[in-house]
Protein backbone atom coordinates (compact mmCIF):
# COMPACT_ATOMS: atom_id res chain seq x y z
CA UNK A 1 0.00 0.00 0.00
CA UNK A 2 2.88 2.35 0.87
CA UNK A 3 6.35 2.02 -0.59
CA UNK A 4 9.26 4.29 0.34
CA UNK A 5 12.45 3.85 -1.70
CA UNK A 6 15.77 5.42 -0.64
CA UNK A 7 14.01 8.27 1.14
CA UNK A 8 16.15 11.00 2.70
CA UNK A 9 15.14 14.26 4.30
CA UNK A 10 17.69 16.86 5.31
CA UNK A 11 16.76 20.14 7.01
CA UNK A 12 18.92 23.28 6.71
CA UNK A 13 21.14 21.71 4.07
CA UNK A 14 24.67 23.11 4.08
CA UNK A 15 24.18 25.18 7.22
CA UNK A 16 25.86 24.56 10.60
CA UNK A 17 22.53 23.35 11.99
CA UNK A 18 22.01 20.76 9.24
CA UNK A 19 19.82 17.87 10.39
CA UNK A 20 19.60 14.58 8.55
CA UNK A 21 16.19 13.60 9.87
CA UNK A 22 15.66 10.58 7.63
CA UNK A 23 18.50 8.84 5.80
CA UNK A 24 18.22 6.49 2.87
CA UNK A 25 15.20 4.72 4.28
CA UNK A 26 13.37 1.88 2.56
CA UNK A 27 10.00 0.73 3.80
CA UNK A 28 7.18 -1.25 2.28
CA UNK A 29 3.84 -1.52 4.04
CA UNK A 30 1.30 -4.09 2.89
CA UNK A 31 -2.44 -3.35 2.69
CA UNK A 32 -4.21 -3.64 6.06
CA UNK A 33 -0.97 -3.66 7.97
CA UNK A 34 -1.03 -1.83 11.30
CA UNK A 35 2.52 -0.59 11.77
CA UNK A 36 3.65 0.83 15.08
CA UNK A 37 6.75 3.03 15.06
CA UNK A 38 8.72 3.73 18.22
CA UNK A 39 11.99 5.57 18.71
CA UNK A 40 13.65 8.26 20.78
CA UNK A 41 12.95 11.94 20.20
CA UNK A 42 14.75 13.09 17.06
CA UNK A 43 14.94 9.60 15.57
CA UNK A 44 12.89 10.73 12.57
CA UNK A 45 9.49 9.18 13.32
CA UNK A 46 7.42 12.31 12.83
CA UNK A 47 9.45 13.35 9.80
CA UNK A 48 8.75 9.95 8.28
CA UNK A 49 5.03 10.32 8.91
CA UNK A 50 5.04 13.85 7.46
CA UNK A 51 6.86 12.55 4.38
CA UNK A 52 4.19 9.92 3.87
CA UNK A 53 1.40 12.46 4.43
CA UNK A 54 3.04 14.97 2.07
CA UNK A 55 3.42 17.77 4.63
CA UNK A 56 7.14 17.46 3.91
CA UNK A 57 8.64 16.60 0.55
CA UNK A 58 11.70 14.32 0.53
CA UNK A 59 15.21 15.56 -0.35
CA UNK A 60 15.77 12.31 -2.23
CA UNK A 61 13.97 9.06 -2.99
CA UNK A 62 10.48 8.10 -4.14
CA UNK A 63 7.16 7.42 -2.45
CA UNK A 64 4.41 5.24 -3.85
CA UNK A 65 0.90 4.94 -2.48
CA UNK A 66 -1.45 2.29 -3.80
CA UNK A 67 0.88 1.68 -6.74
CA UNK A 68 0.93 5.35 -7.72
CA UNK A 69 4.00 7.58 -7.58
CA UNK A 70 3.18 10.45 -5.20
CA UNK A 71 6.66 11.79 -4.35
CA UNK A 72 5.88 15.38 -5.44
CA UNK A 73 2.21 15.47 -4.43
CA UNK A 74 1.38 17.85 -1.57
CA UNK A 75 -0.53 16.86 1.56
CA UNK A 76 -3.91 18.11 0.29
CA UNK A 77 -3.41 16.08 -2.89
CA UNK A 78 -2.68 12.89 -0.94
CA UNK A 79 -5.82 13.24 1.16
CA UNK A 80 -7.70 10.97 -1.23
CA UNK A 81 -5.86 8.04 0.36
CA UNK A 82 -4.75 9.37 3.72
CA UNK A 83 -6.55 10.48 6.85
CA UNK A 84 -4.57 11.85 9.80
CA UNK A 85 -4.85 12.19 13.53
CA UNK A 86 -2.37 14.69 14.96
CA UNK A 87 -0.54 14.75 18.26
CA UNK A 88 -2.22 18.03 19.15
CA UNK A 89 -6.01 17.59 19.37
CA UNK A 90 -6.32 21.18 18.11
CA UNK A 91 -4.62 20.35 14.80
CA UNK A 92 -7.09 17.71 13.66
CA UNK A 93 -10.25 19.76 14.11
CA UNK A 94 -11.42 23.32 13.56
CA UNK A 95 -12.33 24.68 17.03
CA UNK A 96 -14.60 27.53 15.88
CA UNK A 97 -16.69 25.33 13.63
CA UNK A 98 -19.46 23.11 14.93
CA UNK A 99 -18.98 19.36 15.23
CA UNK A 100 -21.37 18.99 12.31
CA UNK A 101 -19.35 21.35 10.07
CA UNK A 102 -16.15 19.51 10.99
CA UNK A 103 -17.77 16.24 9.97
CA UNK A 104 -19.07 17.77 6.77
CA UNK A 105 -15.53 18.67 5.70
CA UNK A 106 -14.28 15.23 6.70
CA UNK A 107 -17.03 13.63 4.62
CA UNK A 108 -15.62 15.49 1.60
CA UNK A 109 -11.96 14.65 2.20
CA UNK A 110 -11.53 12.99 -1.19
CA UNK A 111 -14.01 15.24 -3.00
CA UNK A 112 -14.29 18.88 -3.99
CA UNK A 113 -16.02 21.32 -1.65
CA UNK A 114 -18.76 22.80 -3.79
CA UNK A 115 -21.06 25.79 -3.57
CA UNK A 116 -23.89 23.69 -2.23
CA UNK A 117 -25.24 23.39 1.27
CA UNK A 118 -24.29 19.89 2.37
CA UNK A 119 -25.16 20.00 6.06
CA UNK A 120 -28.67 18.72 5.42
CA UNK A 121 -30.95 17.00 7.90
CA UNK A 122 -30.09 13.68 6.25
CA UNK A 123 -26.38 14.32 6.70
CA UNK A 124 -26.89 15.34 10.31
CA UNK A 125 -28.71 12.09 10.99
CA UNK A 126 -25.83 10.12 9.46
CA UNK A 127 -23.28 11.95 11.59
CA UNK A 128 -25.44 11.38 14.65
CA UNK A 129 -25.33 7.62 14.06
CA UNK A 130 -21.58 7.67 13.54
CA UNK A 131 -20.86 9.77 16.61
CA UNK A 132 -23.17 7.62 18.72
CA UNK A 133 -20.84 4.68 18.03
CA UNK A 134 -18.25 6.40 20.23
CA UNK A 135 -20.57 6.10 23.22
CA UNK A 136 -19.52 9.50 24.55
CA UNK A 137 -22.94 11.16 24.38
CA UNK A 138 -21.69 13.67 21.82
CA UNK A 139 -24.38 12.79 19.28
CA UNK A 140 -26.72 15.38 20.80
CA UNK A 141 -24.13 18.14 20.72
CA UNK A 142 -23.52 18.31 16.98
CA UNK A 143 -24.29 22.04 16.81
CA UNK A 144 -21.77 22.81 19.53
CA UNK A 145 -18.37 24.28 18.61
CA UNK A 146 -15.57 21.74 18.42
CA UNK A 147 -13.50 24.02 20.66
CA UNK A 148 -15.81 23.43 23.63
CA UNK A 149 -14.84 19.75 23.81
CA UNK A 150 -11.99 18.13 25.70
CA UNK A 151 -8.84 16.89 23.99
CA UNK A 152 -9.93 13.26 24.34
CA UNK A 153 -13.34 13.93 22.84
CA UNK A 154 -11.75 15.81 19.96
CA UNK A 155 -9.25 13.04 19.22
CA UNK A 156 -12.03 10.44 19.26
CA UNK A 157 -14.11 12.58 16.89
CA UNK A 158 -11.09 13.10 14.62
CA UNK A 159 -10.81 9.32 14.35
CA UNK A 160 -14.49 9.04 13.48
CA UNK A 161 -14.08 11.86 10.94
CA UNK A 162 -11.34 9.92 9.16
CA UNK A 163 -13.78 7.20 8.12
CA UNK A 164 -16.53 9.59 6.99
CA UNK A 165 -15.12 9.40 3.48
CA UNK A 166 -13.34 6.60 1.66
CA UNK A 167 -10.10 6.01 3.51
CA UNK A 168 -7.23 3.65 2.81
CA UNK A 169 -4.46 4.86 5.10
CA UNK A 170 -4.72 6.19 8.63
CA UNK A 171 -1.74 8.05 10.08
CA UNK A 172 -1.70 8.39 13.86
CA UNK A 173 1.02 10.70 15.18
CA UNK A 174 1.13 10.20 18.95
CA UNK A 175 -2.65 10.64 19.12
CA UNK A 176 -2.77 10.07 22.87
CA UNK A 177 0.27 12.12 23.94
CA UNK A 178 -1.87 15.00 25.20
CA UNK A 179 -4.55 12.87 26.85
CA UNK A 180 -5.22 11.46 30.30
CA UNK A 181 -4.88 7.65 30.63
CA UNK A 182 -8.62 6.94 30.39
CA UNK A 183 -9.16 9.10 27.28
CA UNK A 184 -5.96 7.70 25.79
CA UNK A 185 -7.25 4.17 26.24
CA UNK A 186 -10.58 5.05 24.64
CA UNK A 187 -8.86 6.68 21.65
CA UNK A 188 -6.54 3.71 21.12
CA UNK A 189 -9.42 1.24 21.31
CA UNK A 190 -11.51 3.31 18.90
CA UNK A 191 -8.59 3.49 16.46
CA UNK A 192 -8.05 -0.25 16.67
CA UNK A 193 -11.73 -0.94 16.02
CA UNK A 194 -11.93 1.42 13.04
CA UNK A 195 -8.74 0.02 11.52
CA UNK A 196 -10.23 -3.49 11.67
CA UNK A 197 -13.79 -2.57 10.66
CA UNK A 198 -12.75 -0.44 7.71
CA UNK A 199 -9.75 -2.61 6.74
CA UNK A 200 -7.37 0.34 6.93
CA UNK A 201 -3.64 0.39 6.50
CA UNK A 202 -2.40 2.24 9.57
CA UNK A 203 0.78 3.74 10.98
CA UNK A 204 0.95 4.65 14.65
CA UNK A 205 3.75 6.64 16.24
CA UNK A 206 3.80 6.32 19.98
CA UNK A 207 6.01 6.68 23.04
CA UNK A 208 3.71 4.43 25.01
CA UNK A 209 5.53 1.08 24.85
CA UNK A 210 2.55 -0.75 26.33
CA UNK A 211 0.43 0.41 23.39
CA UNK A 212 3.29 -0.36 21.00
CA UNK A 213 3.40 -3.89 22.32
CA UNK A 214 -0.34 -4.43 22.42
CA UNK A 215 -1.51 -2.85 19.14
CA UNK A 216 -0.57 -3.48 15.53
CA UNK A 217 0.89 -6.41 13.63
CA UNK A 218 4.28 -4.87 12.86
CA UNK A 219 6.69 -2.97 15.05
CA UNK A 220 9.49 -0.70 13.85
CA UNK A 221 12.19 0.88 15.98
CA UNK A 222 13.75 3.96 14.44
CA UNK A 223 17.16 5.35 15.29
CA UNK A 224 19.06 8.23 13.66
CA UNK A 225 16.70 8.51 10.73
CA UNK A 226 16.79 4.86 9.84
CA UNK A 227 14.88 1.67 10.58
CA UNK A 228 16.87 -0.01 13.32
CA UNK A 229 14.62 -2.98 14.05
CA UNK A 230 11.60 -4.30 12.15
CA UNK A 231 9.36 -7.04 13.56
CA UNK A 232 6.43 -8.32 11.57
CA UNK A 233 3.53 -10.59 12.55
CA UNK A 234 4.98 -13.62 14.36
CA UNK A 235 8.23 -12.05 15.46
CA UNK A 236 6.26 -9.16 16.99
CA UNK A 237 4.10 -11.60 18.93
CA UNK A 238 7.17 -13.19 20.46
CA UNK A 239 8.39 -9.84 21.79
CA UNK A 240 7.75 -9.10 25.44
CA UNK A 241 7.13 -5.65 26.88
CA UNK A 242 10.50 -5.93 28.61
CA UNK A 243 12.21 -6.32 25.23
CA UNK A 244 10.73 -2.99 24.20
CA UNK A 245 11.75 -1.28 27.41
CA UNK A 246 15.30 -2.58 27.03
CA UNK A 247 15.63 -0.72 23.68
CA UNK A 248 15.29 2.59 25.47
CA UNK A 249 17.47 1.93 28.50
CA UNK B 1 -31.94 64.50 11.10
CA UNK B 2 -30.58 64.99 7.58
CA UNK B 3 -27.11 64.82 9.12
CA UNK B 4 -27.72 61.43 10.70
CA UNK B 5 -29.43 60.11 7.59
CA UNK B 6 -26.26 60.89 5.63
CA UNK B 7 -24.23 59.06 8.27
CA UNK B 8 -26.59 56.10 7.93
CA UNK B 9 -26.15 56.12 4.14
CA UNK B 10 -22.38 56.29 4.51
CA UNK B 11 -22.46 53.42 6.98
CA UNK B 12 -24.40 51.31 4.49
CA UNK B 13 -21.92 52.25 1.75
CA UNK B 14 -19.17 50.96 4.02
CA UNK B 15 -21.01 47.66 4.60
CA UNK B 16 -18.99 46.11 1.74
CA UNK B 17 -15.71 47.02 3.44
CA UNK B 18 -17.00 45.74 6.76
CA UNK B 19 -17.99 42.37 5.31
CA UNK B 20 -14.72 42.30 3.35
CA UNK B 21 -12.63 42.94 6.46
CA UNK B 22 -14.73 40.37 8.30
CA UNK B 23 -13.74 37.81 5.67
CA UNK B 24 -10.03 38.68 5.62
CA UNK B 25 -9.56 39.35 9.33
CA UNK B 26 -12.04 37.13 11.14
CA UNK B 27 -12.27 34.20 8.73
CA UNK B 28 -8.72 34.07 7.38
CA UNK B 29 -6.86 35.84 10.21
CA UNK B 30 -5.15 38.01 7.63
CA UNK B 31 -4.78 41.76 8.28
CA UNK B 32 -5.40 43.03 4.77
CA UNK B 33 -4.21 46.56 4.00
CA UNK B 34 -5.02 46.15 0.28
CA UNK B 35 -8.37 47.59 1.36
CA UNK B 36 -7.07 51.20 1.16
CA UNK B 37 -6.11 50.72 -2.48
CA UNK B 38 -8.97 48.54 -3.65
CA UNK B 39 -11.60 50.89 -2.19
CA UNK B 40 -10.11 53.80 -4.15
CA UNK B 41 -9.75 51.54 -7.18
CA UNK B 42 -13.47 50.74 -7.04
CA UNK B 43 -14.28 54.44 -6.68
CA UNK B 44 -11.94 55.78 -9.38
CA UNK B 45 -12.92 53.07 -11.84
CA UNK B 46 -16.60 53.80 -11.26
CA UNK B 47 -15.99 57.53 -11.70
CA UNK B 48 -14.07 57.01 -14.91
CA UNK B 49 -16.56 54.61 -16.47
CA UNK B 50 -19.58 56.73 -15.52
CA UNK B 51 -18.03 59.93 -16.91
CA UNK B 52 -17.39 58.00 -20.12
CA UNK B 53 -21.08 57.08 -20.18
CA UNK B 54 -20.67 53.37 -19.61
CA UNK B 55 -23.81 51.71 -18.29
CA UNK B 56 -24.06 51.26 -14.56
CA UNK B 57 -23.94 47.46 -14.55
CA UNK B 58 -20.64 47.51 -16.42
CA UNK B 59 -19.20 49.95 -13.89
CA UNK B 60 -20.37 47.74 -11.03
CA UNK B 61 -18.96 44.58 -12.62
CA UNK B 62 -15.67 46.32 -13.44
CA UNK B 63 -15.30 47.63 -9.87
CA UNK B 64 -15.99 44.18 -8.38
CA UNK B 65 -13.61 42.49 -10.81
CA UNK B 66 -10.81 45.04 -10.32
CA UNK B 67 -11.11 44.72 -6.54
CA UNK B 68 -11.01 40.94 -6.82
CA UNK B 69 -7.86 41.09 -8.95
CA UNK B 70 -6.16 43.43 -6.46
CA UNK B 71 -7.02 41.07 -3.61
CA UNK B 72 -5.89 38.04 -5.56
CA UNK B 73 -2.52 39.69 -6.23
CA UNK B 74 -2.07 40.29 -2.50
CA UNK B 75 -3.04 36.68 -1.94
CA UNK B 76 -0.54 35.38 -4.48
CA UNK B 77 2.27 37.53 -3.01
CA UNK B 78 1.37 36.32 0.48
CA UNK B 79 0.97 32.61 -0.23
CA UNK B 80 3.30 31.88 -3.13
CA UNK B 81 6.16 34.26 -2.30
CA UNK B 82 5.69 33.72 1.45
CA UNK B 83 5.64 37.47 2.17
CA UNK B 84 3.92 38.58 5.37
CA UNK B 85 0.30 39.46 4.63
CA UNK B 86 0.67 42.99 6.03
CA UNK B 87 3.59 43.75 3.73
CA UNK B 88 1.86 42.12 0.75
CA UNK B 89 -1.18 44.35 1.31
CA UNK B 90 0.91 47.49 1.74
CA UNK B 91 2.82 46.71 -1.47
CA UNK B 92 -0.36 46.23 -3.48
CA UNK B 93 -2.12 49.29 -2.09
CA UNK B 94 0.97 51.41 -2.73
CA UNK B 95 1.12 50.19 -6.32
CA UNK B 96 -2.63 50.82 -6.67
CA UNK B 97 -2.11 54.51 -5.87
CA UNK B 98 -0.34 54.92 -9.23
CA UNK B 99 -2.76 52.58 -11.00
CA UNK B 100 -5.68 54.63 -9.72
CA UNK B 101 -4.23 57.87 -11.09
CA UNK B 102 -3.56 56.17 -14.43
CA UNK B 103 -7.10 54.75 -14.52
CA UNK B 104 -8.72 58.13 -13.91
CA UNK B 105 -6.08 60.19 -15.69
CA UNK B 106 -6.29 62.69 -12.83
CA UNK B 107 -6.60 62.67 -9.06
CA UNK B 108 -10.16 63.93 -8.73
CA UNK B 109 -13.32 63.03 -10.65
CA UNK B 110 -16.53 64.97 -9.98
CA UNK B 111 -19.71 63.18 -11.09
CA UNK B 112 -22.11 66.02 -11.59
CA UNK B 113 -25.45 65.41 -13.29
CA UNK B 114 -24.57 61.85 -14.19
CA UNK B 115 -26.99 59.02 -13.68
CA UNK B 116 -26.03 56.87 -10.72
CA UNK B 117 -27.23 53.79 -8.92
CA UNK B 118 -29.27 56.15 -6.73
CA UNK B 119 -31.11 57.83 -9.59
CA UNK B 120 -31.66 54.81 -11.81
CA UNK B 121 -34.53 53.42 -9.75
CA UNK B 122 -37.02 55.72 -8.09
CA UNK B 123 -39.05 54.39 -5.18
CA UNK B 124 -39.73 57.83 -3.80
CA UNK B 125 -38.98 61.42 -4.81
CA UNK B 126 -37.04 62.08 -1.61
CA UNK B 127 -33.48 61.55 -2.88
CA UNK B 128 -31.98 60.52 0.47
CA UNK B 129 -34.82 58.14 1.27
CA UNK B 130 -34.54 56.66 -2.20
CA UNK B 131 -30.79 56.20 -1.66
CA UNK B 132 -31.49 54.49 1.64
CA UNK B 133 -33.85 51.98 0.02
CA UNK B 134 -31.43 51.23 -2.80
CA UNK B 135 -28.52 50.81 -0.37
CA UNK B 136 -30.62 48.50 1.78
CA UNK B 137 -31.31 46.40 -1.30
CA UNK B 138 -27.64 46.23 -2.27
CA UNK B 139 -26.45 45.50 1.27
CA UNK B 140 -29.21 42.92 1.65
CA UNK B 141 -27.97 41.20 -1.49
CA UNK B 142 -24.36 41.28 -0.24
CA UNK B 143 -25.34 39.75 3.09
CA UNK B 144 -27.57 37.14 1.44
CA UNK B 145 -24.97 36.05 -1.11
CA UNK B 146 -22.01 36.07 1.30
CA UNK B 147 -24.08 34.32 3.97
CA UNK B 148 -25.18 31.60 1.58
CA UNK B 149 -21.62 31.13 0.37
CA UNK B 150 -20.28 30.72 3.90
CA UNK B 151 -22.89 28.06 4.62
CA UNK B 152 -21.99 25.93 1.62
CA UNK B 153 -19.38 23.17 1.73
CA UNK B 154 -16.97 25.57 0.06
CA UNK B 155 -17.71 28.19 2.71
CA UNK B 156 -17.16 25.74 5.56
CA UNK B 157 -13.79 24.86 4.03
CA UNK B 158 -13.08 28.58 3.82
CA UNK B 159 -13.88 29.11 7.50
CA UNK B 160 -11.76 26.10 8.47
CA UNK B 161 -8.78 27.46 6.52
CA UNK B 162 -8.31 30.36 8.91
CA UNK B 163 -9.22 28.22 11.89
CA UNK B 164 -7.13 25.06 11.60
CA UNK B 165 -4.86 24.99 8.58
CA UNK B 166 -3.27 21.60 9.34
CA UNK B 167 -6.71 20.01 9.56
CA UNK B 168 -8.12 21.45 6.38
CA UNK B 169 -5.01 20.55 4.38
CA UNK B 170 -5.29 16.98 5.66
CA UNK B 171 -8.89 17.08 4.42
CA UNK B 172 -7.80 17.91 0.88
CA UNK B 173 -8.09 21.69 0.65
CA UNK B 174 -5.43 23.76 -1.07
CA UNK B 175 -5.13 26.48 1.56
CA UNK B 176 -3.08 28.81 -0.67
CA UNK B 177 -5.81 28.79 -3.28
CA UNK B 178 -8.45 29.29 -0.61
CA UNK B 179 -6.67 32.35 0.82
CA UNK B 180 -6.29 33.88 -2.64
CA UNK B 181 -10.02 33.41 -3.31
CA UNK B 182 -10.85 34.81 0.12
CA UNK B 183 -8.77 37.95 -0.36
CA UNK B 184 -10.24 38.37 -3.85
CA UNK B 185 -13.75 38.22 -2.37
CA UNK B 186 -12.89 40.61 0.44
CA UNK B 187 -11.44 43.19 -1.93
CA UNK B 188 -14.26 42.81 -4.45
CA UNK B 189 -16.63 43.76 -1.63
CA UNK B 190 -14.34 46.64 -0.66
CA UNK B 191 -14.35 47.89 -4.25
CA UNK B 192 -18.15 47.65 -4.17
CA UNK B 193 -18.05 50.08 -1.25
CA UNK B 194 -15.92 52.40 -3.39
CA UNK B 195 -18.46 52.06 -6.20
CA UNK B 196 -21.34 52.99 -3.91
CA UNK B 197 -19.56 55.75 -2.02
CA UNK B 198 -18.35 57.51 -5.16
CA UNK B 199 -21.94 57.82 -6.35
CA UNK B 200 -23.28 58.67 -2.93
CA UNK B 201 -20.85 61.56 -2.41
CA UNK B 202 -20.80 62.53 -6.10
CA UNK B 203 -17.07 62.36 -6.70
CA UNK B 204 -14.09 60.02 -6.65
CA UNK B 205 -10.79 61.15 -5.20
CA UNK B 206 -7.33 59.58 -5.11
CA UNK B 207 -7.13 60.05 -1.34
CA UNK B 208 -10.61 58.66 -0.56
CA UNK B 209 -9.11 55.34 0.57
CA UNK B 210 -6.51 56.65 3.00
CA UNK B 211 -7.08 54.96 6.34
CA UNK B 212 -10.31 53.35 5.14
CA UNK B 213 -9.16 49.96 6.45
CA UNK B 214 -9.59 51.40 9.96
CA UNK B 215 -13.26 52.03 9.24
CA UNK B 216 -13.68 48.41 8.20
CA UNK B 217 -11.77 47.28 11.25
CA UNK B 218 -13.82 49.46 13.59
CA UNK B 219 -17.07 48.17 12.07
CA UNK B 220 -16.00 44.55 12.44
CA UNK B 221 -14.90 45.11 16.03
CA UNK B 222 -18.22 46.75 16.95
CA UNK B 223 -20.00 43.88 15.21
CA UNK B 224 -17.80 41.34 16.93
CA UNK B 225 -18.52 42.83 20.36
CA UNK B 226 -22.23 42.39 19.69
CA UNK B 227 -21.67 38.89 18.29
CA UNK B 228 -19.84 37.64 21.37
CA UNK B 229 -22.13 39.53 23.76
CA UNK B 230 -25.22 37.82 22.37
CA UNK B 231 -23.35 34.62 21.47
CA UNK B 232 -24.59 34.74 17.88
CA UNK B 233 -23.88 31.59 15.85
CA UNK B 234 -25.89 32.00 12.65
CA UNK B 235 -23.78 33.20 9.73
CA UNK B 236 -26.55 35.51 8.47
CA UNK B 237 -26.95 37.23 11.82
CA UNK B 238 -23.18 37.59 12.18
CA UNK B 239 -22.98 39.35 8.81
CA UNK B 240 -25.95 41.56 9.69
CA UNK B 241 -24.25 42.56 12.94
CA UNK B 242 -21.05 43.36 11.04
CA UNK B 243 -23.08 45.62 8.73
CA UNK B 244 -24.77 47.11 11.80
CA UNK B 245 -21.26 47.75 13.12
CA UNK B 246 -20.47 49.81 10.03
CA UNK B 247 -23.62 51.89 10.50
CA UNK B 248 -23.08 52.35 14.24
CA UNK B 249 -19.52 53.46 13.59
CA UNK B 250 -20.61 56.19 11.14
CA UNK B 251 -23.37 57.33 13.50
CA UNK B 252 -20.86 57.58 16.34
CA UNK B 253 -18.57 59.67 14.14
CA UNK B 254 -21.52 61.88 13.19
CA UNK B 255 -22.40 62.38 16.84
CA UNK B 256 -18.80 63.33 17.63
CA UNK B 257 -18.73 65.84 14.79
CA UNK B 258 -22.09 67.29 15.78
CA UNK B 259 -20.65 67.92 19.26
CA UNK B 260 -18.45 70.51 17.56
CA UNK B 261 -15.27 68.56 16.92
CA UNK B 262 -13.22 70.12 14.13
CA UNK B 263 -13.70 68.18 10.88
CA UNK B 264 -9.93 68.17 10.38
CA UNK B 265 -9.74 65.92 13.41
CA UNK B 266 -11.97 63.30 11.74
CA UNK B 267 -9.19 60.73 11.25
CA UNK B 268 -7.91 61.29 14.78
CA UNK B 269 -11.40 60.79 16.16
CA UNK B 270 -11.76 57.67 14.00
CA UNK B 271 -8.52 56.21 15.33
CA UNK B 272 -9.43 56.99 18.94
CA UNK B 273 -12.90 55.47 18.51
CA UNK B 274 -11.41 52.25 17.08
CA UNK B 275 -8.89 52.15 19.94
CA UNK B 276 -11.81 52.48 22.37
CA UNK B 277 -13.76 49.66 20.74
CA UNK B 278 -10.72 47.40 20.81
CA UNK B 279 -9.75 48.13 24.37
CA UNK B 280 -13.14 48.47 26.08
CA UNK B 281 -14.02 44.75 26.08
CA UNK B 282 -10.55 43.95 27.46
CA UNK B 283 -10.72 46.62 30.13
CA UNK B 284 -14.08 45.38 31.36
CA UNK B 285 -12.91 41.78 31.13
CA UNK B 286 -9.76 42.35 33.17
CA UNK B 287 -11.88 44.01 35.85
CA UNK B 288 -14.10 40.93 35.99
CA UNK B 289 -11.08 38.70 36.32
CA UNK B 290 -9.62 40.64 39.26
Amino acid sequence: MIKLSNISKTFNTGKPNEVKAVQNLNLEIAPQDYVVIVGANGSGKSTLLNLIAGSLLPSAGTIEIDGQLVTRLKDFERSKWIARVFQNPLSGTAPDLTILDNFRLAALRTQSKDLLIGTTAQFKADVKDKVALLGMGLENKLDQDMGTLSGGQRQALTLMMSVMDECKILLLDEPTAALDPRSADLVMKTADRLIKDFKLTAILITHNLKDAHYYGNRLILMREGQIFKDYSCESKLSLTQNDLFSWFS
Amino acid sequence: MEFYLTALLQGLCFAGIAVGIYISMKIFNIPDITTDGSYTLGGMLTGTLLTHAFPLYISAAAALLAGAIAGAITGVIHTKLKIHALLAGILVSTALYSINIIVAGRSNLPLINLSSVFSIITFTTDFNLNSLLILLLVVGAVVAITGYLLKTDFGIAMRATGNSESMIRALGVNTDRMKIIGLAMANALTALSGFLMTQQQGYADISMGIGIVIIGLGSVIIGDTLISRFNVKSVWKILLLVVAGAVVFQLLLAVTLSLGVNANLLKLVTAVLVLLFVSLPRLTLSRQND
